[in-house]
């Protein structure tokens, strides 16, 4: 059967035989590396696509289909007019602030990446803090935004910087609520603790109504963190341009671009592994015949499967719903979502020490 | 009361989300619905509404006759001098002397697809087709005789 655990052993075997520890663990850093960039690469195009095909069977239309069969190289194609256009800097930005942004935007996607599990025993790094490590490091990302806001030196970027930071900084509360009605069940901060919890069951059939709303505050939450429509007001085309990325072009623009998919991609992955079980397959109860089934699907694309459905879900909001005002943004943070994770929170840790979920 | 409100507030913001996610899911697993017309290439097959209006034409029957008595209407009726109706006499059957029509020259670089011309005539003898591939190369073309060579009045249209 396939499965990525069993490449990584055989590759570090391998290594380990070939040469001594200290340079086996450096070639596999650059491995991993590699590997992430690729990965960084290909979500990138595909996600772009699958937004564009999303949203044109939405609005009853047919999306790109002239390059390629179906259209499938057209972001490869829109990818490579970005890497050939000039990356224009404004007279007035601060270079220095206005050239880092962007990357740092995207490094902070990448550090984001380190803890999620793929599959069975395929994660870069298994700390044992995982949950609070992912919200750490998300709310870096604000500071990239801020830094694009600040430097480019303009009115509409400035603008959507500090609506982006106003954005962020509420809906992180949310968020991290429902992460940790997550963290209270399972009494654990470790993605693959987290994951093995799940074992005879999802969080989010096995923890009542309580996981289920948690679910959908987590999912209106992210999408606000990730800055995507209905809270797109960092970027409101009508309103602002491009809100913080008025100024940037070509490849620069393409990495802040880049960093908001690879980002839906995270958040994404982490609703999967909270809640939908990560590379967990589908098991229901004492059904054993079933259960064996589900078993042979590899776990790889049991975690693809779900990051896929949830991103899905959240381009869905996208095309559906209409972008909301400042003060109705932060009207439902702090009227509604907040209150309700909160009492929620009590709800679960209510659940839990009482031991009534299953 | 406050809590009544807020948990009705709560409900009634849920369920038209999801009565627009609804709809929406509706268009995105149904692809029938799609109306994109991928137009060069389904030329052939394309299928305009009735009531498109793309040029003024001027139907003929098997015999070459058409139902345009000269009358002028037209000409009238068009706001920006598309429609120029030349009028000749003509001797008929009876030995009277008729008016006409020699040639309706219709400028289609000056049309604004109005409809007052169609709705102006009085035999129905023109009527809006839906022809939308006008580009010529040279700009004279688009000066048309909407009367075929030969032409003349159906019987019993007066």
């Amino acid at each position: 059967m396939f499965s990525l655990e069993g490449i990584t052993t055989a590759t570090q075997d391998w290594l380990l035989i070939k040469f001594n520890p200290t340079i086996a663990l450096a070639i596999e850093c650059v491995i991993v590396i590699l590997l992430s960039i690729s990965l960084f690469a290909l979500l990138g195009l595909v996600l772009v696509l699958m937004e564009r095909k999303v949203a044109a069977r939405i609005q009853i239309r047919l999306g790109p289909n002239r390059v390629g069969p179906g259209g499938i190289f057209q972001t490869a194609a829109d990818t490579l007019k970005l890497i050939m256009k000039e990356g224009l800097t404004p007279d007035t930005a601060d270079k220095f602030l206005f050239n880092l942004a962007p990357f740092i935007v995207m490094m902070v996607a990448m550090l984001l990446l380190a803890p999620i599990a793929f599959a069975k025993n395929f994660q870069i790094w298994d700390i044992n803090i995982g949950v609070l490590y992912i919200s750490a490091i998300s709310s870096l990302s604000v500071i990239g935004i801020l830094m694009a806001g600040w430097a480019s030196n303009n009115k509409y970027s400035l603008l959507g910087a500090m609506r982006s930071g106003a954005q962020i900084v509420s809906y992180e509360l949310s968020a991290g609520f429902a992460v940790l009605t997550i963290v209270v069940l399972t009494g654990s901060l470790q993605i693959s603790e987290i994951v093995a919890a799940q074992q005879n069951g999802w969080w989010l059939f096995k923890g009542h109504i309580p996981v289920i709303i948690a679910f959908v505050l987590y999912i209106i939450a992210v999408t606000a963190e990730t800055n995507r429509a209905p809270f797109d007001l960092a970027e409101a085309e009508s309103e602002l341009t491009a809100g913080f990325h008025t100024e940037y072009s070509g490849m620069k623009f393409a990495l802040f671009s880049l960093a908001e998919y690879i980002n839906i991609f995270i958040v994404c992955a982490i609703g999967a592994t909270l809640f939908l079980g990560g590379w967990m397959p589908l098991h229901i109860g004492h059904w054993e015949g079933f259960n064996h089934i589900m078993d042979y699907i590899p776990s790889s694309i049991w975690f693809m499967g779900k990051t896929f459905f949830l991103i899905f879900l959240i381009m869905w909001f996208r095309w559906t719903f209409p972008r909301l005002r400042v003060d109705q943004l932060l009207n439902l943070e702090w009227k509604y979502l907040l209150p309700i994770s909160l009492f929620n929170l009590l709800l679960v840790t209510i659940i839990a020490i009482m031991g009534w979920h299953f | 009361m406050f809590l009544k409100d807020y948990i009705s507030d709560v409900y009634n913001g849920v369920s038209s989300l999801l009565k627009g996610m609804r709809k929406t899911g509706y268009y995105f697993t149904h692809p029938k619905e799609i109306i994109t017309e991928q137009y060069p290439d389904n030329r052939a097959t394309l299928k305009l509404a009735d009531r498109f209006k793309g040029e003024v034409i001027m139907p003929h029957d098997e015999n070459n006759e058409h139902a345009c008595t000269g009358c002028t209407a037209c000409e009238i009726a068009c706001p920006n001098g598309t429609i120029k109706v030349v009028t000749k006499s003509e001797v008929n059957a009876e030995g009277k002397k008729k008016k006409a029509v020699d040639a309706l020259v219709y400028r289609l670089e000056l049309c604004t697809m109005c409809n007052l011309c169609v709705v102006a005539c009085p035999s129905d003898a023109i009527k809006m087709a839906p022809n939308f591939e006008h580009s010529v190369f040279d700009r004279t073309k688009l000066t048309k005789i909407l009367n075929k060579p030969g032409s003349k009045i159906r019987e019993g249209i007066e």
